[in-house]
């Protein structure tokens, strides 16, 4: 796949698309009007007569409304295919699952990649920036569009587990239940230190140009991908890195005295660098990295994160992290827990035993997969859905 | 599915509509009771991952989690009741667990294996070896029961927390309750379990 590919499918997506006009325009954090605002997401399954069987999938960073499907660009399976599926925890044969792409992402919502229909180009640095905020009342927006009034589910992981938590902030009557899984109710001071690094190594690439590369028919590739490495290193674990890894070299018997890729862990990283500028845009990077920075739940509730889910006590919450997860760790769930407790909101917790790094949560750890499956079970019981079809 | 004698009975403790938090949940067929029966709004804690795991496929609120490390978290007077189910003598600090089960809940219910029973004195003194049976199946090398008590321990225990006992009731092995007035030595000799109602 080329890269031209990839900046095609933020303004000509191969999804389903919602456009906002600036009559409805997208109201931001920043105190920015966005409009007209373009939303791009997939469905699966059916939506039944009574709407109660709708689950949101909230996005991580860099993943996008292609959860379950084969990926337009890089032909590859969906990023959540061991979770949403016919007959997975995620039950398309029993629930409506709808995921759109973040404003500010790359993969159709509009996003630094759009096309500014004012000025005919990009928007590149001149989008407003854009919060977890921001991002989930783009959804209600598609959620309201779409006819439905209560969310039987809102589930994710990472940055998608931060907006499951704005849901059920923001609105917590159209949230039945609520899955944040390897999230944190604020981005800690390391991991905007990660983030800051990847966007100076987008910025630091000559080809960014200020952000206006497109003007002038190049991307800053390099940088971003500097960027994926950097992060890619977060996502895993020191064990798993070294039970993957160790120090074994990669198709060569001894070392090249060189800055070659000898050991096979470079060229891992490089592999997912180069791989990931073909499906991303570089500015839409630094917006969802900085999305997550911004992000502190609590701040906009006197600094008392209960108070967050003072009104969410009906929605029953199922809050899981990894053990070998050091970017969200256990103790940033546990708060979260400890502030759903003090809310007297209905909340089940589960630490998942993986070695697997943040990563786990795209993966098929069955303990994780039990779980959620068990969580909803419960749930669809207690909404009142009917079994799954034999 | 057949509800333990002894969850019955923890269960007639409680008042209908109560709040409730079990530490040490298993599998939550306690706490699933208690919905059931009592009408409660259940919350649970829970150390192991399979426990959980049932906990949550039945649609219960349950936090994995530690007695020992995690009821600090809550708040004073956050339940109507706590109960800590043949736990207090898997747990490393039982006086600091029990004094936050007091602390936590208006009242506390605490159930344990009575380590003065007639059985287990016998077997350490005619055979020479810790005991072990149906309900203490475990060696002493390798058992989670790192703090036994006896129910006169367990009574001196409450006395040193000002703990007022409401209610209190010793089972034999097939789950029976013992005679109410039945002196507390005739308790200690012949209950195998026993359970208590507190409150601060």
């Amino acid at each position: 796949m080329t890269a031209n590919t990839a900046l095609r499918e933020a303004d000509d997506p191969r999804s389903l698309q919602v456009r906002f006009s600036e009559d409805q325009p997208l109201q931001m954090d920043s105190g920015a009007l966005l409009a007209p605002l373009t939303i791009a997401y997939q469905t699966y399954g059916t939506l039944n007569a009574d709407k109660s069987n709708a689950v949101l999938i909230c996005h991580a960073l860099t993943g996008d409304q292609h959860v379950a499907n084969i990926h337009p660009v890089t032909g590859k399976p969906g990023w959540w295919a061991a979770m949403v599926g016919p007959g997975r925890p995620i039950d398309t044969d029993r629930y409506f699952v709808i995921c759109s792409n973040v404003v500010g992402g790359c993969m159709g919502s509009t996003g630094p990649a759009s096309v500014n229909p004012a000025t005919g180009k990009p928007y590149g640095l001149e989008m407003p920036v854009v919060t977890i905020r921001d991002m989930v009342r783009a959804q209600a927006m598609l959620i309201d569009h779409l006819g439905i009034d209560t969310l039987f589910c809102v589930a994710g992981g990472s940055m998608g587990g931060m907006q499951v938590l704005q849901w059920a902030a923001s609105y917590p009557e159209r949230v039945f239940s609520a899955l944040p899984v390897a999230t944190a109710a604020r981005h800690s001071a390391q991991n905007i230190a990660f983030h800051e690094v990847g966007r100076q190594a987008v910025m630091a690439d000559p080809d960014w140009r200020g952000g206006a590369y497109a003007e002038f028919g190049v991307r800053p590739v390099k940088g971003l991908a500097v960027a994926r490495m950097a992060a890619h290193i977060t996502y895993l674990s020191e064990g798993a890195l070294q039970r993957k890894f160790g120090r074994k070299l990669q198709d060569r018997d001894s070392r090249t005295f060189s800055f070659d890729a000898d050991f096979q862990i470079e060229n891992y990283l490089r592999h997912q660098g180069s791989s990931f500028v073909d499906r991303f845009d570089a500015n839409s990077y630094l917006y969802v990295t900085r999305a997550c920075d911004y992000f502190d739940l609590s701040a906009d509730y006197d600094g008392k994160l209960a108070h967050a889910f003072q009104n969410a006590v009906k929605t029953r919450f199922c809050v899981v992290s990894f053990n070998s997860d050091w970017l969200y760790t256990t103790a940033e769930a546990r708060a979260i827990v400890h502030a759903l407790n003090a809310a007297t909101a209905p909340v089940s917790f589960v630490e998942i035993a993986s070695d697997k790094g943040h990563d786990a949560f795209l993966l098929d750890e069955p303990d994780f997969m039990s779980t959620t499956r068990g969580f909803l079970e419960a749930a669809a019981k207690a909404r009142g859905l009917r079994e799954r079809a034999p | 599915m057949t509800a333990r004698v002894d969850h019955i009975a923890l269960a007639e403790m409680v008042q209908p509509g109560a709040r409730v938090l079990d530490v040490g949940c298993g599998d939550g067929a306690l706490l699933q009771l208690l919905a059931q029966t009592r009408n409660v709004d259940g919350r649970g804690i829970e150390l192991s991952q399979a426990g959980v795991n049932e906990c949550v496929a039945r649609g219960l609120s349950v936090v994995q989690g530690d007695a020992d490390r995690d009821l600090a978290d809550y708040a004073d007077g956050a339940f109507d009741y706590v109960i800590l189910s043949q736990t207090l003598q898997a747990t490393h600090r039982p006086k600091d667990v029990l004094r936050d089960l007091l602390r936590i809940g208006k009242h506390a219910i605490v159930s344990f294996p009575n380590f003065g029973h007639w059985k287990v004195r016998s077997q350490l003194m005619f055979g020479g070896r810790m005991p072990r049976n149906e309900s203490l199946p475990y060696a002493w090398y390798d058992t989670p029961n790192i703090h036994f008590c006896t129910i006169a321990d367990f009574v001196r225990l409450t006395q040193e927390l000002d703990a007022t006992i409401e209610r209190s009731m010793a089972f034999d092995r097939a789950g029976q309750k013992l005679r109410v007035n039945a002196p507390w030595w005739a308790w200690n000799l012949f209950g195998e379990q026993a359970a208590f109602l507190l409150r601060r």
